[in-house]
């Protein structure tokens, strides 16, 4: 158990966050602006992976890649919001759940019908291969470095536009009171569509940034979008910053307990049993986090009172 | 227009002619296709009473229903074994005996419920639904990380368990010894919610502070529904475990989830036969659709969004006009 063996779990704890990140804020602002639970959040992540993947074997191009992958599932959210969702703001949560779910069969299967059902490639770039040293004497690949930057610039710029700009005023107005905002003149189902095609663009771009390191399959999104739950469920939903500061424990706690946990039952049991407890323990300690969290405070670390 | 009584004594005729009629013209596969049906429908009924009667929808009800297989698989993978189950500080012996099986699921899925319920219940709406979806997939990643079980490859059983006098491999015989156990659940369901408990349950659904102000403990009375509804799913787990002579994680997967709120919607919200009909009509379709085309979840994806949008109280909001005891 080496400093570096430990830098290395937090930086990949810190990169697995950063993406969750980029897939619960999208989650969190379309629940906090729309009250939608938007289980077909996971499909839009698996259709900017497969558009990248297929751009990028077309192409070569990474950049390309990553732009069809950001703009074709910004189309396909935008293009789901008008036709679907729209209808679904004023009804209860049971049908957002199931219209929701339903959408995920259609384009999980419809995806498998085009591109069938073997797992697609995407190369990290050649520009982006290889390792790093950082300080410390720490080898570590270059792309996930990328990755934690990428996103933290990409948060950085949502936090932005939410606190900062014209649009950012009325998506956060529009949170606290959607018929006074459409009174004050904003088109309100412009701006729900605009915000809906936001979410869906990040968790396109998460989908194709990831799909680099994994494979790129039907089914990819969904336990991601759990994940996702889990992490707006710690940070408080439609929180933003809960939603970073709950990515960022849920990553870290998972890298580091799949490694940490079996070494620590080690101390008092032999190897066999302990890389066994240890594993089982591991896999579920994310959700003994978001128990305590929940026992702690019901609504969330940044959640207002319901 | 018809009335919900006389269709659900259409659907009992169904339950149990349709696998009698099989059995004359040698068809064991409707039979299982049936037999599949009813676990379902037992499952779907155990989660109607949280989300039907008491409105918190649970997306997790696959946690029970996994439970159920397991504890039916570990204790026979024992039996089968020759592997004692404990050893210390009592010796217990794994079982194949039906009977005992099902008292020891019921009393693991309502432990399970009440841990999972005492948590979840603490939240409403979104926030619920999400937690039991985390939780079930919590279970999920537990099963395929135990390796002692089999991990993700699961745990097969040899041969179905007994039960006293029947023979329980016969196809017909096991889809009797559920059927049986569906009239059950459905006359104690019924009785239940007729009963002062159900009635407070169903009231606390449509005003909080009201159930509160004439002195019931509305936690306890959600507790207590989310506690029976899981013991029943898991009941239903390790029939369906026994169906299969197999037990696997994807018996918590988040798809079997969804799918028991879909059988609950297809046939009616809150309806005493609502789940029955739907658990029936969804294995009709996926052996019907699935038979032509690999893509059959396509079309269930377009037919409940259907659901969804257009139609409201599902077939027996359709063929009925009294209204359910929700709304």
């Amino acid at each position: 158990m080496s400093f570096v063996l430990i830098a290395e779990q937090i930086l990949n704890g810190l990169q697995f966050g950063i993406m969750l990140f980029l897939m619960s804020a999208g989650l969190t602002l379309i629940f906090g602006v729309m009250g939608l639970i938007n289980l077909a959040h996971g499909s839009l992540y698996m259709i900017g992976a497969f558009l990248a993947a297929t751009v990028a074997s077309a192409t070569g191009s990474f950049i390309l890649a990553l732009a069809a992958a950001l703009s074709g599932a910004a189309l396909a959210g935008a293009i789901v919001e008008m036709t679907i969702i729209r209808k679904l703001y004023n009804r209860d949560h049971l049908d957002q759940v199931l219209a929701t779910f339903a959408l995920i069969l259609i384009f999980s299967e419809g995806t498998r019908w085009v591109f069938g059902s073997f797992p697609l490639y995407l190369d990290v770039p050649s520009y982006l291969q290889g390792a790093v040293k950082l300080p410390g004497g720490i080898q570590y690949p270059l792309y996930r470095i990328t990755l934690i930057v990428f996103g933290l610039i990409i948060g950085a710029g949502l936090s932005l536009l939410i606190t900062k700009t014209r649009l950012g005023i009325q998506i956060r107005a529009g949170e606290n009171d959607r018929e006074m905002v459409s009174a004050l003149g904003v088109n309100i189902s412009k701006l729900y569509t605009f915000v809906f095609a936001l979410g869906a663009a990040l968790a396109g771009l998460a989908g194709a940034l990831v799909g680099a390191i994994q494979s790129v399959e039907v089914g990819m999104g969904e336990p991601v979008l759990i994940l996702a739950f889990v992490v707006i469920v710690i940070g408080g939903i439609g929180s933003i910053k809960g939603a970073l500061i709950g990515s960022t424990l849920v990553g870290l706690t998972d890298t580091l307990g799949g490694i940490f946990l079996p070494k620590f039952f080690s101390l008092f049991m032999d190897l066999a049993t302990a890389t066994n407890v240890g594993s089982s323990i591991a896999s579920m300690s994310i959700y003994i986090l978001m128990s305590i969290v929940l026992v702690w405070r019901p609504t969330g670390l940044f959640g207002q009172k319901v | 227009m018809i009335k919900e009584r006389h269709l659900n004594i259409f659907v009992l005729g169904l339950l149990i002619f349709v696998p009698i009629f099989a059995y004359w013209n040698d068809q064991p596969f409707t039979i299982t296709l049936m037999t599949r049906a009813v676990i379902f429908a037992i499952a779907a009924v155990g989660l109607n009473l949280a989300l039907g009667t008491g409105g918190f929808i649970s997306f997790g009800h696959a946690a029970f229903f996994g439970l159920g297989g397991y504890v039916m698989g570990i204790l026979a993978w024992h039996s089968q074994n020759y592997v004692t189950l404990v050893e210390w500080p009592i010796l217990i012996e794994g079982t194949k005996s039906m009977p005992i099986i099902w008292i020891i699921t019921i009393a693991a899925s309502a432990l399970l419920a009440a841990i999972i319920g005492m948590i979840s219940l603490k939240t409403t709406g979104v926030y619920f639904i999400m937690i039991t979806l985390a939780f079930a997939q919590m279970m999920y990643y537990f099963s395929t990380s135990w390796s002692a079980y089999g991990g993700e490859d699961g745990l097969s059983i040899y041969v179905r368990n007994n039960f006293p006098g029947l023979n329980t491999l016969d196809p017909i015989q096991f889809f009797s010894i559920c059927c049986v156990i569906l009239l059950i659940v459905l006359f104690f369901m019924g009785r239940l919610i007729k009963s002062p408990f159900g009635l407070a349950l169903n009231a606390s659904r449509q005003s909080r502070q009201r159930i509160e102000a004439v002195g019931f403990d509305f936690h306890k009375l959600q507790l207590t529904a989310f506690i029976l509804s899981g013991a029943i799913t898991g009941l239903s787990g390790a029939l369906f475990a026994d169906l299969n002579r197999f037990v696997s994680p994807s018996m918590f997967s988040w798809q079997l989830s969804g799918e028991f709120i879909v059988f609950i919607i297809i046939g009616g919200v809150g309806r005493l036969f609502g789940p029955v009909i739907g658990a029936l009509i969804f294995v009709w379709l996926e052996h019907l659709i699935g038979g032509v085309s690999d893509y059959w979840h396509i079309f269930l994806g377009f037919i409940l969004l259907a659901i969804v949008l257009f139609g409201k109280g599902g077939i027996i909001g359709l063929l009925c006009q009294e209204d359910a005891q929700h709304e």
